[in-house]
């Protein structure tokens, strides 16, 4: 029996600061099979994988590998046992050339100093027959574009020769729909070689596209483990959220609903804004109370829209109006100033601060827009805080947590509660829903319509076009760093489709 | 018993336990080995003993450590405040009697009790100078974007160089005895330079914890970019952390000088950015910035004042002295370590395990 499971991993426990992670999990893991772990945020999928792979120590229960027991006690030494990860943030370091990221460790030698050479060959030769892309290996790996970074890190993971467990957590949560084939592509040949791969996403169709057998964890429990093609989909997400979807038709029926206030004049106008080199010239109209979509693929242009607009970057053709008044500074003050707001797309590098407190998180902004001296008062600050804990129901055991100790989704309940406090006009949401479950973003979805009910104007960016779809009033689509036109009304999904891709 | 052990989790996540830990273990160490560490006598109207030296001689690191505390917290380093130290006492002493450095005077003019320049005068030109020199240094880092120990590097060099054009490269004497109080005088029993440190520490602390000031200084420290999103003018945080910093070396160069009553470009303040820095790491600020602690920083910069003169008490040889100081320094920083601290858990539990199991054999 237990010859079929390469690991067997059972009652484990996990506690972190106010956190029960996990408690009395069992996960079993074949040989030569793909094994999806699906839940919620917080669920403890994550932490599951940090046990096997050495990064935390479980505080009960034990991990068999090939049929002996073993405590993993660190990432190296999972390696050593043949286990690779690919971790859901990219941690990867982008000034080293790709060649280097994938060798790091492991760079082939000669006289015992590198061989440059033979390591930009190899990594050139691995990334071209195992993953199909053909790159250039001496660039840095922070010129690349997520996508590709991505890839390199599953590269760096599969290029341990001996990998015979491979650990995906969240490997396309930035992949478009060719670069994900081409990764299932890799991943069923890897299997038939064998290799026991455990699958960790948000997606469920591509649970259902992929895996053999499906785990589901709910707040830290063990809900089951089934075979993909005995449990059908609604079932699937009934258990991993533990109620229905009905939310979903609450949300259409709401942005109709809101679409009768969004008020005529604009809000905000933008003419021939652009930068040179980041985003060619467009024009904008965003309305109070409506969400504007941007749809279009990875580095068409969207984050680039959102920077301009927030004053990340200053444009240099074109102007912006505000209530028809001309804005002529662009800074993330001066936009706190006139209440634009900007949820970033990259809410480790550029969103949440781990260090500080989940009370520090939401006030900063606001603070920020206050300036040094008008200090907000600690009272004042735990009203703000819990206010924004309860209204967003954000999972923390209270305001003083250190907001590193929460998972992704209520990272990203933080990222709004920061710019909600700052009572903005204009809220820009760069992929607020990304690397977040089911759940969590069901109910981020719904929040951008309420918002935008109360009267805000949103812009809403997300590379899942269903998902603009559903949240959008009007959608500007973009491509090759260009606006390509403008939708609103009843749109299909196909019509989009052709516009993103310029068929 | 989970009531208990919350407290103590609570006075283990604290800043300030660790140092003052350490602190009382040194004490403790001296109240064992060193006859009359704790003797404290009443001279004058005036406390004299150990306990006190290592307060007056310890305001030097204390000042420098508030200032670099706030640098640190960004995510920065100032390496420079030992030859902002040499400037700012240059300024000071050379403002009492420029003749010293300029003229040929005569020998009744050197040694006369007077000064040229207004006391207060003199106090705030030197500390305007060195405020300038650690905005320097925070343009060179926020504006220039240079790294700061790069950044600061460049003043560390220059700045002896600028003290020596200064001092037109004379080591000057103060006989004006007025100039002395900073340094060696007293108040209210105790030595004048207790009272600088706590005024600058509570300047400090009013900047810091009862303005906006510490969070923005801990979030630019801790991801510079997200801050930025966030609205916080990171460049300008930067800047302001320097400036005082170099303000605090200021202050640090008038009592310097005064102490020793005169002014030296070559050797004033003389590595005692390290002293500063290993202050703050003593402290428990992160080197790659943070949360910080002002008090933690002071008495890790009593740690090593504690630590300098019981070696002196005791006799140690001057060379071995900063071996001996080194140590101490690297049994401190691993006590900070979590995985050194784990490891000093497990053995206490393998050694309790294994005696309890004797205690089952028995």
């Amino acid at each position: 029996m237990s010859d079929d499971y390469i690991v067997e991993m059972k009652g484990i426990d996990k506690a972190f600061p106010g956190v029960q992670a996990l408690s009395n999990v069992d996960f079993f893991l074949k040989r030569g099979e793909i094994h999806a772990i699906v839940g919620e945020n917080g669920a403890g999928k994550s932490t599951l994988i940090k046990v096997l792979t050495g990064v935390e120590k479980q505080d009960a229960g034990t991990v068999m590998i090939e049929g002996k027991e073993i405590l993993v006690k660190s990432p190296q030494h999972a390696q050593e046992l043949g286990i690779s990860t690919v971790y859901q943030e990219i941690n990867l370091c982008p000034n080293l050339t790709v060649a280097e990221n994938i060798l790091i460790g492991r760079e082939p030698r000669r006289l015992g100093s590198v061989n440059w050479k033979a390591m930009n060959a190899r990594a050139k030769e691995f990334l071209r027959q195992r993953l199909d892309i053909d790159i250039d290996v001496t660039q840095t790996l922070g010129s690349y574009p997520v996508a590709i970074q991505q890839m390199a890190a599953i590269a760096r993971a599969l290029e341990i020769s001996s990998a015979r467990i491979l650990i995906l957590d969240e490997p396309t949560s930035s992949l478009d729909a060719h670069e994900t084939e081409k990764l299932f592509q890799v991943m069923r040949r890897l299997k038939s070689e064998g290799v026991a791969i455990v699958f960790i996403t948000h997606f469920i169709d591509q649970v259902y596209e992929v895996s053999d057998r499906i785990t589901v964890l709910r707040n830290g429990e063990l809900v089951g483990t089934y075979e993909t093609e005995h449990v059908p989909i609604l079932e699937l997400v009934a258990k991993m959220i533990g109620r229905s979807l009905t939310e979903l038709d609450e949300m259409s029926r709401i942005r109709l609903e809101s679409s009768k206030h969004i008020k005529s004049e604009a809000l905000l106008q933008a003419k021939g804004l652009g930068l040179t080199g980041s985003i060619e010239p467009l024009d904008l109209e965003l309305h109070a109370g409506e969400v504007l979509g941007l749809a279009g693929l990875l580095g068409s242009g969207r984050t680039e829209v959102a920077h301009l607009l927030f004053g990340i970057e200053k444009p240099d053709s074109g102007t912006m109006t505000l209530d028809e008044k001309v804005i002529k500074k662009f800074s993330p003050l001066a936009s706190i100033e006139r209440g634009v707001a900007l949820c970033p797309e990259d809410r480790k590098e550029a969103g949440v601060l781990d260090g500080l407190t989940v009370r520090e998180n939401i006030i900063l902004a606001l603070q920020a827009g206050r300036g040094w001296f008008k200090y907000l008062s600690r009272q004042r600050q735990y009203e703000i805080a819990d206010r924004y804990i309860k209204l967003l129901n954000i999972v923390t055991p209270s305001a003083d947590q250190p907001a590193g100790n929460l998972s992704g989704g209520n990272q990203q309940k933080l990222i709004f509660a920061r710019w909600l406090a700052t009572n903005p006009q204009v809220l820009i949401m760069d992929e607020p829903t990304r690397g977040i479950d089911v759940g969590a973003k069901a109910e981020v979805q719904k929040l951008v319509l309420e918002l935008a009910e109360e009267g805000k104007a949103c812009v809403f960016i997300s590379s899942e076009l269903e998902e603009v779809l559903r949240c959008s009033h009007r959608i500007v689509v973009l491509r090759d760093r260009e606006k390509v036109t403008e939708l609103s009304g009843e749109v299909d999904e196909g019509t989009i489709m052709h516009a993103i891709g310029g068929g | 018993m989970v009531e208990s052990r919350l407290s103590w989790k609570r006075l283990r996540d604290n800043k300030v336990f660790w140092p003052v830990a350490v602190l009382a273990l040194l004490l403790l160490f001296n109240a064992i080995f060193t006859p009359g560490f704790f003797r404290l006598e009443i001279k004058e109207g005036h406390l004299f003993g150990t306990l006190v030296d290592i307060l007056n001689r310890g305001s030097i690191p204390a000042l420098l450590a508030i200032g670099m505390t706030l640098v640190i917290a960004t995510g920065g380093i100032d390496l420079s405040v030992g030859a902002v130290i040499a400037i700012s006492a240059c300024t000071a002493t050379v403002l009492i009697n420029p003749n010293l450095a300029t003229g040929l005077p005569t020998a009744a003019e050197m040694v006369q009790d007077i000064t040229y320049t207004p006391m207060w005068l003199l106090i705030l030109v030197a500390l305007v100078i060195s405020a300038l020199c650690g905005a320097w240094n925070g343009l060179l880092v926020s504006r220039g974007n240079i790294q700061p120990m790069v950044a600061t590097l460049v003043l560390m060099v220059a700045g002896r160089g600028i003290a020596q054009l200064i001092v037109n490269g004379q080591i000057i004497t103060v006989y004006y005895t007025p100039y002395y109080y900073i340094g060696n005088g007293f108040l209210l029993g105790v030595p004048f330079t207790l009272f600088i440190v706590l005024a600058v520490f509570l300047l400090a602390w009013l900047i810091t914890r009862k303005t906006a000031i510490g969070l923005f200084l801990e979030s630019v420290g801790i991801n510079s970019r997200a801050s930025f999103y966030s609205g916080i003018g990171e460049r300008n945080i930067k800047l302001l952390a320097y400036t005082f910093c170099g303000f605090c070396a200021g202050i640090a160069g008038l009592i310097y000088s005064s102490n020793v009553r005169s002014a030296d470009a070559n050797n004033a303040g003389l590595m005692t950015e390290l002293d500063a820095i290993l202050a703050v790491v003593l402290g428990g600020t992160l080197m790659t910035g943070g949360r910080f602690s002002l008090l933690a920083s002071i008495v890790g910069a009593w740690v090593i004042q504690t630590t300098t003169t019981t070696m002196y008490a005791l006799g140690v040889p001057a060379m071995a002295a900063q071996a001996l100081k080194g140590l101490v320094v690297l049994i401190v920083v691993l006590l900070y370590s979590q995985q050194a601290r784990d490891g000093i858990g497990r053995l206490i539990e393998g050694a309790g395990a294994l005696l309890a199991k004797k205690g089952v054999q028995s």
